[in-house]
C-alpha cells in the first residue's frame, strides 16, 4: 500500500495547486523510496525515462512558425473567414472538426490535427469568431469555455478515431499483449470492435456540441445586440 | 540516414535559443532562473543520448527545482497589436493559411514516403522514426514559407517562438516528467497494488460486476498513470483475462478493444494526461488549468457507461 504514496502526493499537490513540476518530481522520488529503490536508481530511472520520452516535446518545434503566422494575422484571418460563412455557429464549427479529426485518425492520419498546430491557430479562433459574429463581443468566461471545447474536440476525435486504424499503437499493443497470453488475433479483429464505441462517442459529443450552441444562444442573445 | 537524433538537435537548438533570449531581455523577471530552466531542457535534447541517465536525472531535478514553489513568472514578450494583425490579415489573406497547413500536410506526405526511399540500400529514414522526422522536416519547410511570405527575418521566428513557448510556460516539460513518474510507478509495482485492490472489490461470479470493475478499473488506473497504454497490461492481466475471458468466457478481442477504450475515457478526465489536457489549457491561455478536463468530463463519463454496456452485451455473444 505504501507504494501508492506517489498517487497521494499527486492528488494532494494538484488539488492545492502547487507547481505541478515540483509535485510530480516529489511523487516520483517518494514512490521510488517507498518501493525500496536506492537514490541513485531513482534519479537514474527518472533521467532515463525523461530522455526516452523526449519525442513528446518535439511538438513544440511548431511554435516558432505558429507564432510568426499569428503575428502576420493568422487568427484574425481564420476569424474573418468564419464570419463570412452564413449559418456558422461555435457548435457546428467544432462538430465539423470532430468529423474530420475522427475520420482522418481512423485511417491513420493523426498528423492532420493537434493542439499546437491546429487548435490554437485555427480551430479555437474560428469557434470563437462564430459566436462573436452572432452575439458581438464575448464575455471572458464564454471565450474560455469555447476554447476548452475546441481542445476537447481535438482529443476526443483523435482518441476514438485512431483505435479503428489497424497499424496504430493501441491496436498493436492489444494484439501483442493477447499474443503473449496465448490468443492469436488479427489486428482487424481487434480494430473492428472499436467501431461501436467510436460511433457512440460521436453521437454523445455531437449532441453536447449542439447543446453548447443552445446554451450560448440562451446566455448571449439579448446581451449582445 | 536521417534519425530522430537530428530532430532532437533541432529541438535542443530551439530551447537553447529561448534560454538565451530569455536571459538577454533586460526587462524580463527571473532572468537567471529562466536561463537555467530552458537551458537544461535544451541540453536534455542536445546531449540526452550521450549523457548517463543519472546525470540527466540530476539535471532534470535541478531544472524542476529552479521553477520553485510557485512556478516561474510569465515573461512579457512584445509582439504586434491587434490593429496591425488585422491589417496584415487583410493584406495577406488566405495565403496566411498555407504555411500553417504545410505542417500537417508535409508531415503526412513524409510519413508515407520517407521510409520508402533508400540510398544505396539504406533507407533514408527508419520506419519507426518516420512520423517525427517528417514533423521536423515540415516545420523547417513551414518556417521558410512563412518567412518568405511575410518578409520577416529568421530572428523574428525565434522571437515569436519564445513568445509562444513562454506563454505555455514550464508546463512544456510536464508530459515528459509524468512519463518519468509512470516509469517509477511501474518499477515500484504500483500497478500490481491497484489491480489487486480492484480484484478484491469485485463480486467475481456476477458477470456484470466483473465487466463494470474491469472498465472502471481501466479508467481509474489510466487516470492515475495518465496513459491507457500503461494501465492496459496491468488491468488486463489482473482482471480482464483471468476473470472476464477465462472465468466467464468473454471474447478476448472485444475485452481488449473495449478495455483500452475505457482507459481512453479516463485519459479525458485526468490532469496526469498533461499533454492532452493541461498543456492545451496553457496553450489556449485558459486561466483554469483544468478547463479542458471540465469540458471533457461529461463525455468521458457517459462514454464509460456506454463501454460497460457494450462490453457486457458483446463480449459474451460473439
Amino acid at each position: 500500500m505504501l507504494t501508492l504514496i506517489g498517487v497521494a502526493v499527486v492528488v494532494v499537490g494538484f488539488a492545492l495547486r502547487i507547481n505541478p513540476l515540483l509535485v510530480v518530481t516529489v511523487a516520483g522520488i517518494a514512490t521510488g523510496v517507498a518501493g525500496g529503490l536506492d537514490p541513485v536508481a531513482i534519479v537514474s530511472e527518472f533521467g532515463r525515462a525523461f530522455t526516452e520520452n523526449r519525442y513528446i516535446g518535439l511538438v513544440w518545434l511548431t511554435l516558432p512558425v505558429i507564432g510568426l503566422l499569428e503575428r502576420g494575422g493568422l487568427k484574425e484571418r481564420a476569424q474573418q473567414l468564419i464570419g463570412r460563412v452564413h449559418g456558422a455557429t461555435t457548435g457546428r464549427v467544432l462538430l465539423l472538426y470532430l468529423v474530420i479529426r475522427q475520420l482522418t485518425a481512423s485511417i491513420g492520419l493523426n498528423a492532420l490535427g493537434g493542439q499546437a498546430q491546429m487548435v490554437r491557430p485555427l480551430i479555437a479562433p474560428m469557434a470563437e469568431a462564430a459566436a462573436e459574429t452572432r452575439y458581438g463581443a464575448l464575455p471572458e468566461q464564454t471565450r474560455y469555455l469555447i476554447r476548452a471545447h475546441a481542445a476537447g474536440v481535438d482529443n476526443i476525435g483523435v482518441f476514438f478515431g485512431e483505435d479503428i486504424f489497424l497499424a496504430m499503437g493501441s491496436v498493436l499493443l492489444i494484439k501483442g499483449f493477447l499474443q503473449q497470453n496465448g490468443f492469436e488475433l488479427q489486428p482487424l479483429t481487434i480494430a473492428m470492435w472499436a467501431i461501436p464505441t467510436a460511433v457512440a462517442v460521436f453521437v454523445i459529443h455531437a449532441t453536447r456540441l449542439l447543446l453548447l450552441d443552445r446554451r450560448l444562444n440562451k446566455q448571449l442573445r439579448g446581451a449582445g445586440k | 540516414m536521417i534519425g530522430l537524433q537530428s530532430v532532437y538537435i533541432l529541438a535542443g537548438l530551439l530551447f537553447s535559443a529561448i534560454a538565451v533570449l530569455e536571459f538577454l531581455d533586460r526587462n524580463n523577471s527571473q532572468r537567471v532562473r529562466k536561463l537555467i530552466f530552458w537551458g537544461i531542457y535544451g541540453v536534455t535534447f542536445l546531449f540526452g543520448s550521450v549523457l548517463p541517465s543519472f546525470v540527466t536525472g540530476c539535471l532534470v531535478i535541478a531544472m524542476v527545482l529552479v521553477t520553485g514553489w510557485k512556478d516561474l513568472k510569465r515573461s512579457d514578450v512584445h509582439s504586434v497589436d491587434e490593429t496591425q494583425r488585422r491589417a496584415s490579415a487583410e493584406r495577406f489573406g488566405n495565403r496566411l493559411l498555407v504555411p500553417a497547413l504545410l505542417i500537417p500536410l508535409v508531415t503526412f506526405a513524409g510519413t508515407l514516403t520517407l521510409d520508402k526511399i533508400s540510398i544505396r540500400g539504406t533507407p533514408l529514414v527508419a520506419s519507426r522514426d518516420v512520423t517525427l522526422v517528417s514533423l521536423g522536416l515540415s516545420v523547417l519547410i513551414a518556417v521558410i514559407a512563412a518567412l518568405w511570405l511575410l518578409k520577416q527575418r529568421a530572428g523574428d521566428s525565434m522571437h515569436e517562438g519564445r513568445r509562444l513557448t513562454t506563454a505555455v510556460g514550464t508546463v512544456v516539460v510536464l508530459p515528459q516528467l509524468l512519463a518519468a513518474l509512470g516509469a517509477l510507478f511501474a518499477l515500484a509495482g504500483v500497478g500490481d497494488v491497484v489491480s489487486g485492490l480492484v480484484r478484491d472489490m469485485i463480486p467475481v461470479n456476477l458477470t456484470f460486476g466483473v465487466v463494470a470493475a474491469y472498465a472502471i478499473g481501466m479508467a481509474l488506473f489510466t487516470m492515475i498513470m495518465g496513459n491507457a497504454f500503461a494501465a492496459f497490461p496491468v488491468m488486463t492481466a489482473g482482471v480482464g483475462l483471468p476473470l472476464l475471458v477465462h472465468l466467464h468466457g468473454g471474447n478476448p478481442a472485444i475485452v481488449g478493444a473495449i478495455g483500452m477504450l475505457s482507459g481512453y475515457c479516463g485519459t479525458l478526465m485526468t490532469p496526469m494526461a498533461a499533454n492532452f489536457n493541461i498543456v492545451p489549457a496553457a496553450l489556449l491561455e485558459l486561466p483554469d488549468r483544468n478547463g479542458v478536463i471540465k469540458a471533457q468530463i461529461p463525455t468521458g463519463l457517459m462514454l464509460l457507461v456506454v463501454n460497460i454496456l457494450l462490453l457486457y452485451l458483446l463480449a459474451f455473444r460473439f
